[in-house]
């Protein structure tokens, strides 16, 4: 008979704005202290205005408070229902007893008393049992007391003798809030601007309010596309500045179909519109997965997808397949020269093609030649001579078959003894046979480039350098001593030239066994091959390198002057060198030829003017006590520079 | 013309109401203008006889606002149906997006519908285009006439809609029909741009 009170009107789901707050302080009032506080509360606003909600609020409220309390809500309807069931039934005292017995009474739609004379009468003694027995009555309707028509005048002023309050239409800021509210309990978002734009229309209730919003929900599911703002206005047919249907030109009749055709027309193109436009998305998406499938980084293309509307979609995907393309080329172009190069992650990102042609022209630079002999030590100026012939034999050899007669071939000696020309002159002649790669360089330049390589991060492409090369060619091999990563990788190097029958040759200052500093299993190969050792020059070999020398300077051989020189007392080829540079230009500053005479005179000789201070000497500080005697021990004259540096000292 | 500038974010799509003389290819074009609200319509501009027949062509372009971010734009044209306009029924074709064929229902029509029908491709050819590559939909107008003297919509699907493009009867008069063909035609152009790629 009596209507339970609907659980989801309670106060927290009511949304209070200024229009209401009143009633819902008295209704909260009213629910912590039944009977005390205003009584009867009487509660009045248009339809569709919270009435019922506040009504059974109250309800929930004094429930939650007092678990105990008997409260029954009613709309008058039904009560004026039960009384008439109850008076046919015999029964008008049980339902008099029944109603004096609820602690708190919620009768909503009071106004349908107008015309009821019996019933107003029933109300009024009804309310006043209740109010003397202290239970609380609370009534709604949708008008004042005092303008419920032909309402009894003690019912108007014992209704008004509590506490009359009324709910006004909420404004905008209220409406806002329910429509979020709401649309939040049925778990539905809109885009901003598009509640606010339904509470922008003065709805005359909130029903009308809540009715606005289920059909923007419903739309919104339909579509599957969020509505805006100006959408939403169009679903719920929000005047615009004009009437869509006015002023047609024709004379057509108005049409049986809905006139909002145009509006149905256009929610239709924009969904339309919406797929069509994200085609592109689609497009961006497939090519995304078409390079992430080759292995390419698509970060660039995946950023379009994250822009609501990007320009030029096509242009951007082309742009794409252009840098990946060109990937693909620095990739082949690099797998040609390093196949380890090739394959590296760098080759995939097409966001960072720098780093790609950087990667590439690095490769490009390390795939040019190692380091070749130099071309100012030819063969043939390599004056042969009995303290040189084995080597030269061996260098012979090496030459007619290199990487299998003597592999490796170490030359050894003293400083100045011409193993540098002996090994560059090797190098040059390996390097005229055909597909020759020949590697020549000091061990100092080959230490560098080793730590250059590590410190770029390219030690592969070094290796592989190398790893080309037919013939290996280290100068000063003694240099490697401590140095363990060079000798690593020498080692390496080494095994795999020489299962290739690639030709090996250094050059040390002595027998490979006595360096310190290298590794056993370097020394032992190096002893593995064959050890050619460069003696002192003898007399032969002087003889034959002045004659060289002197034929190159223009000077006419002369027996006796060979001889002197050559008797001289020198330790290399690069002493006689340096004696052979005094004596021609001592010659060409005397304007005299070059006699044996005039070289005794230079080298053993009075001795020239002293020099002036700044000149370069020796450096050797030498007392005026006389600590060197010998002429012979100091160096007057020094050889012009670019004569002076036959090698560079290491 | 372009169909969709990704630049400028603008859709506009031309559409052409082609079809034999009296079809009713302008009261098509009347009803939607007054459907559309002022603030969506420009102004129509027709250029009629004193007969009320087109003699040169009818433009009405609808501004359908802000969609996806493109600003929208439909233009709707028709065409003189008469013969002997066939000079401006080709100009007025020239870079149209899609084309809506109104067939007049009327059984002793169905000559002109036929040969107009054949019109429209030989003039798309002149412009370069395949009929079969351009977005079509026929309209069998005046279904409102008596049965007797008319034929169905099905009987013109088999005499001119050989090509099965999306079909739709109408009453232009009355305005049955006409917003389910722009809709139809619409859905077709806008279609097409998914899958073409748009000029830019």
């Amino acid at each position: 008979m009596t209507t339970a009170l609907n659980p989801r009107f309670t106060f927290e789901t009511f949304v209070v704005g200024a229009a209401n707050r009143l009633a819902v302080t008295a209704g909260r009032t009213v629910a912590e202290n039944p009977g005390s506080a205003y009584n009867p509360l009487f509660i009045y606003s248009g339809s569709g205005l919270g009435k019922t909600h506040v009504l059974m609020a109250v309800g929930h409220a004094a429930k939650a408070i007092a678990a105990q309390l008997n409260i029954e809500y009613l709309t008058l309807d039904e009560y004026v229902e039960a009384f008439h069931a109850a008076i046919a039934a015999g029964q008008g005292d049980a339902f008099r007893r029944r109603f004096q017995n609820v602690d708190v009474l919620l009768v909503d739609d009071v106004q349908f008393l107008t015309h009821r004379k019996e019933m107003q009468a029933e109300l009024l003694r009804l309310t006043e049992a209740l109010q003397q027995s202290g239970h609380q009555i609370v009534l709604a309707s949708d008008r004042p007391p005092a303008e419920i028509a032909d309402l009894d005048e003690r019912l108007i002023s014992r209704f008004s003798g509590g506490l009359v309050v009324d709910m006004g239409i909420p404004d905008y800021e209220t409406r806002v809030a329910i429509l979020r509210r709401k649309a939040e309990e049925r778990g539905s978002s809109f885009q901003p601007g598009v509640l606010e734009t339904v509470a922008k229309v003065e709805y005359p209730n909130v029903r009308e309010l809540m009715g606005a919003l289920n059909r923007l929900i419903a739309f919104q599911a339909v579509n599957d596309t969020p509505i805006n703002a100006e959408a939403a206005s169009k679903v719920l047919g929000i005047p615009t500045t004009a009437s869509p249907t006015a002023a047609s030109p024709t004379a057509a009749s108005p049409p049986a179909a809905s006139p909002d055709e145009f509006s149905q027309f256009l929610s239709d193109v924009t969904v339309t519109v919406g797929k069509a436009v994200e085609a592109w998305r689609a497009r961006v998406a497939e090519a995304v997965l078409r390079w992430e499938g080759e292995g390419y980084r698509t970060g660039r293309l995946e950023k379009l997808l994250d822009q609501e509307t990007p320009a030029a979609v096509d242009d951007a995907i082309a742009a794409y397949v252009q840098d990946v393309e060109r990937l693909k080329a620095l990739e082949a172009e690099v797998a040609v020269l390093d196949a380890q190069a090739a394959g590296g992650k760098v080759f995939r990102d097409p966001d960072k093609m720098e780093e790609a042609e950087a990667a590439a022209a690095k490769v490009r630079e390390g795939a040019a030649p190692p380091p070749a002999p130099s071309g100012a030590f030819p063969f043939e100026s390599y004056v042969a001579g009995p303290s040189n012939e084995v080597a030269l034999s061996a260098a012979r050899d090496v030459i007619a078959k290199p990487g299998r007669k003597y592999n490796p071939l170490v030359i050894v000696g003293r400083s100045g003894l011409g193993k540098t020309h002996l090994l560059n002159a090797i190098g040059l002649e390996l390097a005229k046979k055909k597909n020759a790669v020949v590697a020549c360089l000091s061990t100092q330049q080959f230490v560098d480039e080793l730590i250059a390589a590590i410190d770029g991060n390219r030690v592969d492409w070094w290796r592989a350098r190398y790893r080309r090369a037919t013939a290996l060619l280290l100068d000063d091999i003694q240099l490697l001593a401590g140095k363990e990563r060079t000798q690593e990788e020498l080692f390496n190097l080494f095994n795999q030239l020489v299962d290739a029958d690639r030709q090996l040759i250094f050059t040390a200052p002595a027998h490979p066994n006595t360096l310190e500093g290298l590794e056993e299993r370097i020394v032992s190969r190096l002893e593995g091959g064959l050890v050619a050792e460069i003696a002192d020059p003898d007399k032969d070999l002087r003889r034959n390198v002045l004659e060289r020398l002197l034929t190159h300077q223009r000077i006419p051989v002369e027996p006796a002057l060979l001889d002197y020189l050559a008797d001289r007392p020198i330790d290399s080829v690069r002493s006689l060198t340096g004696i052979v540079q005094r004596v021609v230009e001592a010659a060409a500053a005397q304007d005299a030829p070059v006699t044996a005479g005039l070289a005794r005179e230079v080298l053993e000789g009075a001795a020239p003017p002293r020099r002036t201070a700044g000149l370069r000497t020796s450096g050797i500080v030498v007392s005026s006590a006389g600590g060197v005697r010998s002429r012979e021990k100091m160096v007057w004259d020094w050889p012009a520079a670019s004569d002076r540096v036959i090698e560079d000292l290491r | 013309m372009s169909l969709v500038n990704f630049t400028s974010r603008e859709i506009t799509c031309k559409i052409v109401y082609y079809g034999p003389g009296r079809s009713g290819k302008t009261t098509n074009l009347h009803y939607v203008y007054g459907r559309v609200p002022e603030t969506r319509r420009g102004r129509m501009v027709s250029l009629a006889t004193q007969t009320d027949r087109t003699l040169f062509f009818d433009f009405l372009p609808i501004d359908l606002g802000e969609i996806s971010g493109f600003s929208t734009r439909f233009q709707l044209y028709t065409v003189p149906g008469q013969v002997y306009y066939n000079a401006t029924r080709r100009l007025v074709l020239q870079g149209a997006d899609g084309v809506v064929f109104v067939g007049d229902s009327q059984a002793r029509q169905l000559d002109e519908n036929i040969e107009s029908l054949q019109n429209l491709q030989s003039n798309l050819l002149e412009h370069g285009v395949d009929v079969r590559t351009m977005p079509l939909v026929m309209q069998y107008n005046k279904q409102d006439l008596p049965a007797e003297l008319i034929l169905t919509p099905a009987d013109l699907d088999d005499a001119l809609n050989f090509r099965s493009v999306p079909s739709f009867a109408a009453d232009a008069l009355h305005g049955r029909g006409v917003f389910e063909t722009l809709k139809g035609i619409s859905e077709l152009v806008l279609k097409k741009l998914a899958t073409g790629s748009p000029a830019a």
